[in-house]
């Protein structure tokens, strides 16, 4: 090996080394600026769809439904929820305890919901003492007579629709991504139009449009309030819609719900979510 | 229907365990400044019903009017930190049968004692099984007299005085009811509804009521139903045993004067699961008629098997059709038959199929169903139309009819055609 090798082989190594600096700068930089860069459409509506339907690892609350009619005739159905997250994303579990109206008190209704396939429900009826399976292949099928469907009430998985980044806006002071969800298979409605706060990502205002194309149903998130997990250094505050309004556009039907006593992590076990409980419920859903 | 001596007792019960209850009593509606979980000791809702309802032919042995009734129904809760009491209870105003009385639908008292267990004693309501108006291993008593004159559906399940007793555990779920005092049907006597009688050789009704020997001791005359359940991978499998009797009467005595209930034993299993886009279920169960083990007694019901396969399905929105296939098959057939004294033979099968429809419509405010059994072997149909409005929260009204056809008078629900009826009712709940 002469000289002049050597030299060539360390004009080599310095090349190399200074390529290797380079891209990792480029590189670095990219990644740093993609950081910054807005989220695609589909990244809005999973961390969306976490910041909606998976907060905590489980959640207890009290539910006041108002049905209203365009003529303002009211009724009420009056629940306690019990959720409970097997993974963030995946698989939850639902437990609902009716206190109003009559027709259905002391009822509970049981859900393993599965994004990937369609959702296990039972239903028990304590006058007669029967629990029963629930033939529901239609997550779009009204929830208990309200202007939400079931799939509104657990979550639609993001993957069922495509999403597209329109534009950003503003509902009240709240800067927003507005997202286009069109589903990939075709069910009651052709669009989805979602205003998902950027910081918190809850949806503020939805828009769902007819096979018309036509805006038929609007949902909107009335009041959002910071709900406290944890203690100590583990403390975190958990922004939630305590009030939230499901109108449809050419009935003037419109469902009002809200939220008290919102509690996050109570230790909710897994088996709250068995025909034990179904048929007796935990003492978290009676009171 | 029940014994007053038992409803005293029942009321000193409930009454003596609410008052000893370690917080103050006091009746009070559970809606307390807006927020509606009670925080008084004592929960009272219930309803007042007025439901009346007319035969569409004339029966020789009936009354025209099928039913016509008030009812209120109160139901009081309490819950303790160390369980549960119930009472709830029907005071009726009878127009029919020109009577007011009292049917004590529960009083029970229910404890969590451990994490493996619940236990639950008292008058209740039991219910297990998967069939749909089609019961193969729930041996609960059934009231199929208001069944068939059109009260609510609720009212098909009778209440038993029982204890149950609940285990969980990572293997698999047991239930046992323990009924002291055997706890029969509310069969159809002839009362209310007008029935084959084959002791007669037609049909016959108010004058020919059906007097029992009904096995009568407590503790020497007990029912117990069993039930071993788990969940496979959202499959319910569950596997059943039944000591006790023929649940309506199953067999006459010597002189043929009164219908008896022989001991029967009953060993069952079901599963129901997701299947397609619905819910399937199938289930069966082996009927030992213990008193007649070779099946020549022809004053006892033979040994049968029961087999059920169901399915449903939401077919579209807010409408969901279910079908059922139900056999009942007698065993040792041939040794019924030749010691049958006299009269027509049954099949040994019996066939029968049954189809739910229901739609729910003006924001689930309405709901029209209806129910059909359709019976090929006997050649008769049971059809249960009824039509339910929520005019609000708290007022509802109703609209049913119990419709009978059949070719034979002596068949299941062919021996029931002069019964065929139509009602209505009205509902303030509170």
């Amino acid at each position: 090996m002469n000289e002049l090798e050597i030299s060539r082989r360390g004009i080599k190594w310095m090349m190399a080394l200074l390529v290797a600096a380079i891209s990792t700068f480029t590189n670095g930089a990219a990644q740093s600026q993609e950081a910054t860069a807005r989220p695609t459409a589909t990244e809005i509506m999973e961390k969306s769809n976490r910041a909606f339907y998976y907060q905590g690892n489980d959640m207890k609350v009290d539910v006041t439904m108002d049905l209203l009619t365009a003529d303002r005739k009211k009724q009420s159905r009056v629940l306690t929820m019990l959720r409970r997250n097997e993974s963030l994303g995946g698989n939850q579990k639902y437990f609902l305890y009716f206190h109003e109206p009559a027709d259905v008190r002391r009822i509970t209704f049981m859900v393993w919901k599965y994004p990937e396939k369609e959702d296990d429900r039972w239903i028990y009826v304590p006058a007669v003492d029967l629990v029963r399976r629930i033939a529901a292949s239609d997550a779009r099928s009204s929830f208990v007579g309200s202007d939400f469907t079931y799939e509104d009430i657990s979550g639609r998985d993001v993957g069922l629709d495509t999403h597209q980044l329109l534009t950003e806006d503003k509902v009240g002071d709240r800067d927003c991504y507005v997202v286009e969800s069109v589903p990939k298979e075709s069910i009651g409605y052709v669009k989805r139009i979602s205003w998902v706060d950027k910081t918190t990502f809850l949806p503020l205002k939805e828009e769902y449009y007819d096979l018309q194309k036509e805006l038929v149903r609007m949902f909107s998130a009335d009041k959002i309030e910071e709900v406290t997990i944890g203690e100590g250094d583990e403390r975190k505050t958990v922004p939630t819609v305590t009030r939230r309004t499901m109108k449809n556009i050419k009935t003037g039907h419109r469902t009002e719900v809200t939220f008290t006593s919102v509690s996050y992590n109570i230790g909710l076990g897994d088996n709250i979510f068995t025909e034990r409980y179904l048929r007796r419920p935990p003492k978290e859903a009676m009171r | 229907m029940i014994r007053p001596g038992t409803i005293r007792a029942w009321l000193v019960i409930w009454i003596a365990a609410v008052a000893t209850a370690p917080v103050a009593g006091g009746i009070s509606d559970e809606k307390t400044d807006g927020s509606f979980s009670s925080k008084l000791p004592i929960e009272t809702h219930g309803f007042y019903e007025i439901r009346g309802g007319y035969r569409l032919q004339n029966d020789k042995y009936e009354k025209d009017t099928s039913i016509l009734e008030n009812r209120l129904q109160l139901d009081l809760s309490s819950y303790q930190d160390w369980g549960d009491l119930k009472f709830k209870g029907d005071f009726i105003g009878d127009l029919v049968e020109e009577e007011g009385d009292f049917d004590l639908r529960e009083a029970n008292v229910f404890a969590r004692p451990a994490d493996y267990m619940d236990v639950k004693v008292g008058r209740q309501i039991l219910t297990w099984g998967t069939g749909d108006l089609i019961f193969i291993n729930d041996l609960f008593p059934k009231d199929w007299e208001s069944f068939f004159i059109g009260r609510d559906s609720e009212y098909l399940k009778a209440p038993s005085d029982a204890a149950k007793i609940s285990l969980f555990g990572d293997w698999a779920n047991l239930d046992i009811a323990f009924t002291p005092q055997f706890d029969p049907d509310r069969f159809i006597t002839g009362r209310r509804i007008s029935y084959w009688n084959s002791n007669l050789g037609r049909t016959a009704g108010q004058d020919a009521i059906v007097h029992t020997d009904k096995p009568n001791d407590w503790f020497g005359d007990s029912e117990v139903a069993a039930r071993i359940y788990k969940n496979i991978d959202n499959y319910e499998l569950a596997l059943y045993g039944y000591q006790g009797y023929w649940k309506s009467p199953g067999g006459q005595n010597a002189a043929m004067t009164q219908a008896t209930f022989p001991d029967l034993n009953v060993y069952g299993a079901s599963l129901r699961g997701a299947v397609v886009k619905g819910i399937g279920n199938l289930e069966a169960g082996y009927y030992e008629s213990v008193d007649d083990r070779s099946g020549k007694d022809p004053l006892v019901n033979n040994s049968e098997m029961r087999y059920l396969a169901g399915y449903t399905q939401e077919i579209a929105r807010d409408f969901t059709v279910g079908l059922q296939y139900y056999v009942e098959y007698m065993l040792d057939f041939g040794a019924y038959k030749s010691n049958l004294p006299s009269g027509p033979a049954r099949d040994r099968d019996r066939h029968v199929t049954t189809l739910r429809l229901t739609k729910l419509l003006m924001n689930q405010n309405l709901r029209c169903s209806l129910f059909t059994y359709y019976c090929p072997s006997d050649e008769d149909v049971y059809m249960r139309p009824n039509v339910n409005y929520n005019v609000s929260d708290n007022l509802a009204v109703e609209a049913g009819g119990n419709i009978f056809f059949g070719d034979y008078p002596n068949t299941f629900f062919g021996q029931f055609r002069d019964n065929t009826n139509v009602y209505l009712g009205l509902r303030y709940s509170f």
